[in-house]
């Protein structure tokens, strides 16, 4: 339990609807959800979840909020907006599943393993470190995600499209050293830094 | 007109028959079979011309009986409506060319067709009678409401609104019926999303204000005689006088009792003030008015209300309903936003099986899912009330599981039960003669078939839901609202609507002395020969109507005003004494006989088909109109109705050498098409007993097939024909033709 989240568990009680409505993007749509089915009937990777978007809505109107926050379900979702084409109430089903997959990984208490978070975590810190993502040092922190072994591995078997890429100019070897960010990297950082105290407030997080 | 029979025939040339037929020799057969005084004939019969030149024979020449030879008589039926005389109709367009290939090979099988449509058309209409109008008819103009609650009203207010005088029965000491127990109503108009205030008190000045409807309170129906436009009824007042008003037609608006809630101890009913059903919490709301309401048990705060929906309601158990009532869904939510709209903090679930709210009902639905009402899948097993509030045994069907819910208060969803009065199929009738008021039936009917209506499910009156709604099985009846089926108040005013213009169509047929639907305007009606009559009482028990009852001697009693014309009664007589003016025993039976009967060796079957005119023999007509082929061998005749089939009909087709008989009606059963309800079933039984007859003559079975025939059926029934064509050359001809 980190702080934030035993602090958003005081202020809602046992009321997880309202918290969702309050915390998580296009969170006040679940409770117009009617329980038709028909998006847990067209996600295409539907076999891989363990709740469908369907059941997550009626597990936020149950108060079942340690299992929808620490499920790795809504991290599953592709953005294919199947759902929300679908959806007869019209709910924007995909949003609200990364909005619930941000606010458990706000709160601290979203999915360790999952790849999804993982890779999502890798690209936020190399995009906004600069101000612009660096795609070598992105594939190459992805490769390297599960230890030395699995990384040298992942880098051999790759190692003929790299050499592809590199002779057709598609890959740049100096990023490695020297990567051209934005012309304010110091501007962006302290935007980000006051976006994420101002949604902390507004959300009553102790930050 | 001239009292001697003159036939005069006359054959169009119009839409291809003349160059598809030689109807020349048609009218040959016309005057020399047909025995046809005028035979005349037209390239065109239809138009201006052909008309006046039939008219011109009927006026000039003294022509009394009509034959027209042309497209079929569902066709061009106000060109050929001539009053004054009998008109028959020889289908020679639909059922013969256009059902026929156009070649040279089947020419010769296509003309024997048209001739015999030719005899069959003259030898109908030489025993046909013009039929002169019911002479027995009243002219009662005011129409009878029972039952004061929004149906009734609404009924009222329109049948008042149109002109026509009411009279408003309520048995209870007001009006508004169970209406005026709600607090408020779900919403009838845009946008679909507060509850609205019932609207009762107004319509019940409305209705005081009206001066064209008198209102009789406390009082209950005692007894109902007579027919359309002439019936007599006793309304009983508490106090116990007695008056008998004289009105034309009955809108029956009885409306329902909610389920006896005391039923479901297992949801824990009674057990404690905390359980209510949908009628108590609206007795609950309208204490409070707008305020929060306290709970019952101890008058403290309510925070969560748990309803629970098709509480004994679509149940298989014993005691319980088995349908869905169709208003509890909608009301659920209506009474969950009494509660949130007090106090949005109040926690309201709703749990259900399936959620119908039908009419705008999704768009309440929503409002309520914005106000914050929670819903739930899944089923009760059990309310657990032994301390104040209730412990709720839960499935919930989406998150599988077993939960138990608290509330303060629970709102079970119980359903309507019909008050249709006494079932007439269990409750044994008086005997004529010896008639009781019966403090259970509703309009006490002195009706030989008994006190109230039939019934046809879960004590529902029997009231075709899709194609005649209101139309009951007792004519200058017609019931509407949730005596009909479960209904909300929208549907009951939609209801009470439609009765009305139904029972003023009544009145005006009835004073006219013509049928009521589906023979609307049919001036027709039965007659028998009473010195033939054995007394079987067949007609009396099968007529789908109720229309006949017995006198004092035990005669039927044919009230005329009630009578439908089908002629299931017809079919019925054993003896052959029913008939109409128009189509008797001999009309249909002269027709078969009529039908010129090859030799054996020249390979040449015939087979007889006795279509419903309802929908059967226009899908046949539809058939040939799509150009769809069946075999040359058919001669069709329509019937009213498969219930005035008469079994003679049969034996004489089959020993005059017809090889096969093809039945068709509307599907019969709960969910039966018959126009007249119970016409096809009775057929359909009556049938299954000729397979004795055929034995007796040793003849197959398979000749005589029966089929439920829609009438979108129209691929189907040249099907159905051409198999029994098939089965025909099977078995070989009919070994009684040369006889």
């Amino acid at each position: 339990m980190t702080a934030t989240n035993t602090a958003v568990v005081a202020k809602y009680q046992n009321n997880f609807l309202q918290e969702v409505e309050a915390n998580v993007e296009e969170g006040d749509w679940v409770k117009m959800c009617m329980q038709c089915g028909v998006c847990a009937g067209s996600c295409p990777l539907g076999d891989a979840w363990d709740h469908s978007p369907q059941e997550i809505f009626m597990m936020i109107r149950a108060g079942k909020r340690e299992e929808v926050l620490t499920s790795d379900s809504m991290w599953m979702c592709t953005s294919c907006y199947n759902c929300i084409v679908r959806c007869p109430r019209e709910l924007p089903i995909t949003h609200i599943m990364h909005g619930l997959a941000n606010y458990a990984h706000r709160l601290g208490i979203a999915h360790k393993k999952n790849p999804t978070r993982r890779f999502a975590k890798i690209f936020w810190d190399n995009v906004t470190k600069n101000g612009r993502a660096n795609e070598l040092t992105l594939s190459i922190r992805l490769y390297f995600m599960d230890g030395i072994v699995s990384g040298i591995k992942i880098g051999l078997q790759m190692v003929g499209m790299g050499l592809g890429m590199l002779k057709t100019g598609r890959l740049d070897p100096m990023a490695l050293v020297m990567h051209k960010g934005i012309k304010d990297t110091k501007g962006l950082h302290a935007m980000l830094k006051k976006a994420y105290e101002i949604e902390g407030k507004r959300k009553g997080y102790a930050s | 007109m001239a009292d001697e029979k003159k036939i005069a025939t006359y054959i169009c040339q119009g839409c291809g028959l003349g160059d598809r037929l030689d109807t020349a020799e048609l009218a040959k057969i016309a005057e020399k079979e047909g025995k046809a005084a005028i035979v005349r004939e037209h390239e065109f019969l239809c138009n201006a011309d052909g008309v006046a030149t039939i008219q011109k024979d009927i006026d000039s020449e003294g022509v009394t009986h009509v034959c027209v030879a042309a497209c079929s008589r569902r066709a061009k039926t106000e060109a050929f409506g001539f009053d004054n005389v009998a008109v028959s109709r020889a289908n020679l367009r639909e059922g013969v060319i256009w059902s026929q290939p156009d070649n040279d090979e089947a020419k010769e099988l296509t003309q024997e067709m048209a001739a015999d449509y030719i005899r069959m058309g003259c030898a109908e209409v030489s025993f046909m009678k013009a039929p002169i109008s019911n002479p027995n008819h009243g002219s009662n103009k005011r129409i009878l409401v029972v039952g004061g609650g929004i149906t009734g009203m609404t009924a009222a207010l329109e049948v008042a609104q149109t002109g026509y005088d009411v009279l408003l029965v309520e048995k209870e000491s007001q009006l508004g019926g169970q209406a005026a127990r709600l607090y408020k109503r779900q919403p009838n108009r845009e946008p679909y999303a507060e509850p609205l205030d019932t609207g009762v008190s107004e319509m019940i000045a409305a209705v005081e204000a009206e001066s064209r409807i008198s209102v009789s309170l406390n009082s209950r129906i005692t007894r109902t005689s007579g027919a359309p436009g002439q019936f007599s009824v006793d309304v009983s007042a508490e106090s116990g006088s007695t008056n008998t008003e004289n009105v034309g037609a009955i809108i029956q608006a009885s409306g329902f009792t909610p389920f006896d809630a005391n039923k479901l101890d297992y949801l824990g009913y009674g057990k404690n003030a905390d359980i209510v059903d949908q009628m108590g919490l609206e007795e609950l709301a309208s204490k409070a008015n707008g305020n929060g309401i306290a709970r019952p048990s101890d008058g403290g705060e309510i925070k969560k209300v748990v309803f629970v929906q098709c509480a004994g309601q679509r149940s298989d158990k014993d005691g319980e309903l088995a349908y869905c009532s169709g208003h509890c869904c909608n009301t659920s939510i209506k009474q969950a936003m009494y509660f949130k709209d007090a106090n949005p903090e109040v926690d309201t679930t709703i749990l259900y099986t399936d959620l119908r709210t039908p009419g705008n009902g999704e768009d309440f639905y929503r409002s309520a899912q914005r106000k914050g009402v929670i819903f739930a899948k899944g089923q009760v097993s059990a309310v657990d009330a032994s301390s104040n509030g209730a412990k709720i045994k839960f499935k919930d069907l989406i998150l599988d599981e077993d939960v138990e819910l608290d509330a303060d208060l629970v709102v079970l969803a119980t359903g309507q039960v019909a008050n249709s009065g006494v079932d007439i199929d269990e409750v044994a009738q008086n005997e004529p003669g010896q008639w009781e008021v019966s403090v259970d039936s509703i309009l006490n009917m002195d009706y030989r078939q008994g006190k109230d209506m039939p019934h046809l499910r879960h004590g529902f009156q029997d009231s075709h839901f899709i194609c005649f709604p209101y139309e009951t099985r007792r004519t200058g009846i017609y019931s509407c609202g949730p005596v009909r089926r479960p209904m909300d108040m929208v549907q009951a005013s939609e209801d009470a609507t439609g009765a009305a213009l139904k029972a003023i169509q009544t009145v005006e047929n009835a004073q006219l002395g013509r049928a009521a639907h589906p023979r609307s305007g049919d001036l027709s009606y039965p007659e028998f020969r009473k010195e033939g009559c054995t007394q079987c009482k067949r007609c009396t028990v099968e007529c789908p109507f109720g229309a006949i009852d017995e006198d004092e001697k035990r005669y039927p009693q044919f009230n005329e005003s009630r009578c439908r014309r089908c002629g299931t009664c017809m079919g019925a007589c054993p003896v052959r004494v029913i008939s109409f003016e128009n189509y008797s025993i001999d009309t249909v039976g002269q027709q078969i006989k009529a039908v010129d009967m090859p030799e054996e060796f020249d390979e040449k079957p015939r087979i007889l088909v006795l279509a419903c005119e309802n929908d059967a023999y226009p899908a046949l007509d539809m058939a040939g109109l799509n150009r769809l082929q069946y075999s040359a061998f058919v001669r069709a005749i329509p019937v009213r109705c498969l219930g005035s089939v008469s079994t003679s009909w049969i034996t004489d087709a089959m020993n005059s050498g017809y090889d096969g008989v093809i039945l068709m009606g509307c599907k019969h059963g709960d969910d039966y098409q018959c126009h007249f309800v119970k016409g096809s079933e009775l057929a359909n039984e009556r049938m299954s007993k000729i397979g004795d007859t055929l034995e007796q003559l040793d003849l197959e079975g398979e000749r005589v097939a029966t089929h439920e025939v829609a009438i979108t059926d129209i691929q189907r029934v040249p099907e159905l024909i051409n198999a029994m064509a098939a089965k025909v050359e099977e078995l070989g001809m009919n070994p009684f033709k040369d006889f």
